[in-house]
């Protein structure tokens, strides 16, 4: 009791002393405390930065490639010899001779085998083609001598870009001192240029980095989205009109929310072994297809749309709908002209977003066999293809020290897709969305 | 006639027999058009239904169902000496059948009899597609007729349309069911053959992993053997790694968000943050690979550590960055849900704001960062192209960071990825590792979703 009834002065005086000597301790305390968050947030960006610098650093060199310039006689002998101008015969000419002779003429010293061997691989098998789609587009080159520009290898196109090290002993370099002596040689005469790498976007995917394109995989892209926009906007649209205007609230509404709301949180690569297991092996759908990869990441995406439309429901306000109602329309009416308008720009932003998420999206698609080794743009929706984040994938995989700014120029691009993909739903959040 | 071809011609006489139907709706009712029960849309609406909607559900269910019909009936026409042959065998003969049939490159001469069923093959195809086309043309054109013909002042048009609308509503919602019971068969079916190959319990305590079966009996390690214990820890592992870095970042920077910084610096720094959300996975995946694990080996040799080239410190710490805009975002919402109230009683009793934050809202919001947790334990252990990428394929049983493991994700990928045939364990093998992952992360979503309802209930 006594302590109960020391005078207030006294005990106020302690605990102002108490509280005193520890309120240093204590804010500092605080200030530490407040310094962990930001050094959190700082170092989540600071990460983030990396990745971003990294990625730019190792692929902005991949948008230019080394060509040469080489001397080349069009010799009817090797494109012609009957003199027939016959296309078909023509196609099957040795058009590699043409580009070996002539960086041949450019180093008349060169004389064992072994040597030219290494002199012919400075330039990229895919001259032959190139020379050989001139020679076919526009036959009246025959016999004609031109400098025309080819790609380089991509040992050239790596060492020109400064990614060999020269330093380096010559056992483990990529590059002989033979060949930078012919590089450097090349370059003194202006016969080694950078120039814009129009292949790297018009091209499929090559076993040679330096021919290897995205436009395959971006085609591919292209075409499964495709099939998932189709299926998955009206479809989870609908659903989410079912559940948010006319499902009676009953227990089985409520296994189909929940299930929504599972299976916007299973495991992507779960959706590739469904896609495995009923439309290839039961449906005999074919392998590699973005038809199929469209329908599993079609089954992927639609709890995010079902999820963002049917919040974009719940925020148009009763009123619209009484006021409908109120002047005779059916419910369904009222859903199709008045709550679905309004509610649309949120469901249209959620599409785009959870387009985005599925545009990125690789491991169910390395199920259903849209990983393999495809050269040949895709046209149709049951053509083998890839998809960009999977040709991601395939690259990050190969050996060649060329692949690596592919990769990352490959990720560029993907990215770029992304950025733009989010920037338009943001504006249209901002542009249309209403506040009630 | 191609599908797309058939698709086009049946969206155009939709669209003709909706012209239609409006046309005949307002010639029905010269003047009168307030009498018409439905408006003229609605009769439109009506006959296009009609003509559309029976023919291509009739078209979907062929092009499904088609495939299988006559893989059996070609496969049926089998002289008996292919009719024995074992099942692997069979489907590699019915690829070639199909091969030779589209037209693809064949390896050798073909067998007459594959011939012969190639022949079928495409005789069925044919038939198939024709007889398809015939029927949906009549079908269309005899609904639209039909439709038109009942065109009155009476009929109540816009109640069928709006029935055959909400049919499709009720039907869209379904595919979600769907779904989940497609997942569930497939995985279980697959299974289930998988485990009549190797027992439940060898694969779910064995601690030796190494699916490779050979193809002939007498091979060296001809039994594959299936203990996934080493998978399940390596996934753990790397799992705890993601959520050592995951969980503190996350959550102090939400604390950050919602209790310190200024609201310009929150409109800034949240967004980047959701940024890291928004990088596809594959990315992350070859930053890993080829940044961070030899970074950190470097830094390991430096210090005289053996690091192995994948290691799992290199993908889980890259998984928990990615995973940090998860976390802080399920933070941020349980703790703006902590009642004004709760905070005010804490300053008004003389603490600090960091002593509010860890006594009491913290405390308060705990079950729900509890739950937000678990949800993001569960999106780590189902991440794949991260572990593909940067985690090893072998399946070392051990827990030290700096040796590479495998998890759960890498071997489904690698069994499935290349040649596959049915019938092996090595490719069964994946599915059961897909259905433990499914009851896992299934199991932890479903206890996390229930933690965070429960508290949000608490604060309503």
């Amino acid at each position: 009791m006594s302590e109960m009834t020391v005078e207030p002065g006294q005990g106020g005086a302690r605990t102002r002393a108490l509280v005193a000597a520890g309120i240093g301790r204590r804010y500092r305390a605080e200030r530490r405390f407040r310094l962990f968050g930001l050094v959190a947030i700082v170092s989540a960006l600071v990460f983030m930065a990396l990745l971003f610098a990294s990625i730019i650093g190792k692929g902005y060199t991949a948008f230019v490639q080394t060509e040469i310039r080489l001397p080349i006689s069009y010799d009817v002998a090797v494109i012609d010899p009957d003199g027939v101008r016959d296309a078909a015969e023509m196609r099957r000419a040795n058009y590699g001779k043409l580009y070996r002779d002539g960086i041949q003429s450019l180093f008349p010293t060169v004389e064992s085998r072994n040597d030219r061997r290494l002199l012919n691989g400075l330039v990229s098998s895919g001259a032959t083609f190139e020379i050989r789609d001139a020679v076919i587009s526009s036959p009246d080159l025959i016999g004609k001598k031109a400098e025309i520009w080819v790609p380089a290898s991509d040992d050239v196109d790596m060492l020109v870009k400064g990614r060999v090290d020269r330093n380096e002993p010559e056992g483990t370099r990529r590059v002989t001192d033979k060949e930078i002596a012919w590089v450097d040689a090349l370059q003194k005469d202006g016969r080694l240029e950078s120039r814009f790498n129009w292949r790297f976007f018009t091209q499929g995917d090559s076993r040679e980095p330096e021919l290897a394109g995205i436009w395959g995989a971006v085609a591919g892209s292209f075409l499964t989205m495709l099939v998932t926009l189709v299926l998955s906007f009206p479809l989870g649209v609908a659903t989410a009109v079912y559940l948010e205007e006319f499902a009676p609230k009953n227990r089985w509404t409520d296994v189909i929310e929940v299930n929504i709301n599972n299976l916007a949180a299973i495991p992507s690569i779960v959706f590739g072994l469904l896609g495995l297991a009923v439309f290839l092996q039961f449906f005999g759908l074919p392998r590699s297809a973005p038809l199929v990869g469209g329908l599993v990441l079609t089954l992927m995406t639609l709890p995010t749309i079902i999820i963002a439309a049917r919040v974009s429901l719940k925020s148009v306000p009763p009123s619209i709908r009484e006021a409908a109602l109120g002047l005779g329309a059916s419910k369904m009416q009222m859903v199709t002209n008045d709550v679905l308008p309004l509610a649309m720009p949120g469901i249209l932003t959620g599409t785009i977003i959870g387009m985005g998420r599925a545009l990125g999206e690789t491991a169910p698609l390395l199920m259903i066999g849209m990983v393999a080794f495809i050269v040949d743009i895709p046209h149709g929706f049951t053509d083998p293809a890839t998809a960009l984040p999977v040709q991601i994938y395939i690259w990050a995989d190969s050996a060649e020290r060329a692949f690596v700014e592919r990769t990352s120029a490959a990720i560029m691009v993907l990215l770029a897709f992304l950025i733009v993909m989010n920037a338009a739903a943001v504006i249209l959040r901002s542009r249309f969305e209403r506040r009630w | 006639m191609p599908f797309s071809v058939l698709l086009l011609v049946l969206t155009g006489l939709a669209v003709i027999s909706y012209r239609f139907g409006t046309a005949r709706a307002r010639a029905v009712a010269p003047g009168r058009q307030s009498q018409l029960h439905s408006r003229p849309m609605y009769h439109g609406l009506y006959a296009a239904i009609w003509c559309g909607v029976p023919a291509l559900l009739i078209a979907t269910l062929w092009v499904a169902f088609q495939p299988l019909l006559v893989k059996g009936l070609v496969m049926g026409g089998l002289p008996d000496s292919y009719q024995a042959l074992p099942t692997a065998r069979l489907n590699l003969v019915w690829n070639d059948i199909r091969n030779l049939a589209i037209g693809d490159v064949v390896r050798s001469e073909p067998a007459p009899e594959i011939q012969a069923a190639a022949d079928t093959f495409h005789r069925l195809y044919a038939i198939g597609n024709g007889a398809l086309a015939l029927l949906c043309l009549a079908l269309a054109i005899g609904g639209a007729s039909f439709a038109l013909r009942r065109v009155s002042l009476t009929l109540r048009a816009r109640n069928q349309v709006e029935r055959v609308i909400t049919v499709f509503l009720i039907a869209s919602s379904m595919v979600a069911i769907l779904t989940t019971v497609g997942i569930v068969l497939s995985l279980m079916f697959e299974s289930l053959r998988f485990f009549t190959k190797v027992p439940p319990l060898d694969f779910l305590f064995g601690l030796h992993w190494s699916p490779q079966t050979a193809l002939r009996a007498d091979q060296v390690g001809s039994s594959g053997s299936f203990g996934a214990v080493p998978l399940f820890t390596g996934t753990l592992l790397i799992s705890l790694i993601a959520m050592c870095v995951a969980v503190p970042v996350g959550l102090m920077s939400a604390i950050y968000m919602s209790e310190y910084a200024h609201r310009k610096f929150r409109a800034v720094a949240k967004p980047m943050l959701e940024i890291l959300a928004g990088i596809p996975t594959v990315v992350y995946g070859f930053f890993a690979a080829l940044t961070v694990a030899p970074f950190i080996r470097r830094f390991g040799e430096g210090m005289g550590l053996s690091v192995a080239s994948e290691s799992a410190l290199a993908a889980g710490l890259v998984m928990g960055v990615m995973i940090i805009p998860f976390v802080s975002s399920i933070s941020d919402d349980v703790i703006n849900a902590v009642p004004q109230a709760m905070r005010d009683g804490a300053y008004a009793l003389g603490a600090t704001k960091s002593e509010t934050i860890r006594n009491v809202i913290v405390p308060a919001a705990l079950p729900g960062i509890v739950g937000g947790v678990l949800l993001a334990v569960s999106r780590a252990i189902g991440e794949t192209m991260i572990v593909v990428m940067a985690a090893g394929l072998a399946a070392n049983l051990t827990f030290n960071p700096l040796d590479a493991v495998t998890t759960v994700t890498v071997q489904i990928v690698t069994l499935l990825t290349g040649d596959q045939e049915f019938d092996s364990a090595k490719t069964l093998a994946a599915f059961a590792l897909g259905l433990v992952l499914f009851c896992v992360t299934l199991a932890l979503n479903v206890f996390a979703l229930h933690v965070v309802r429960k508290y949000r209930e608490q604060y309503e």
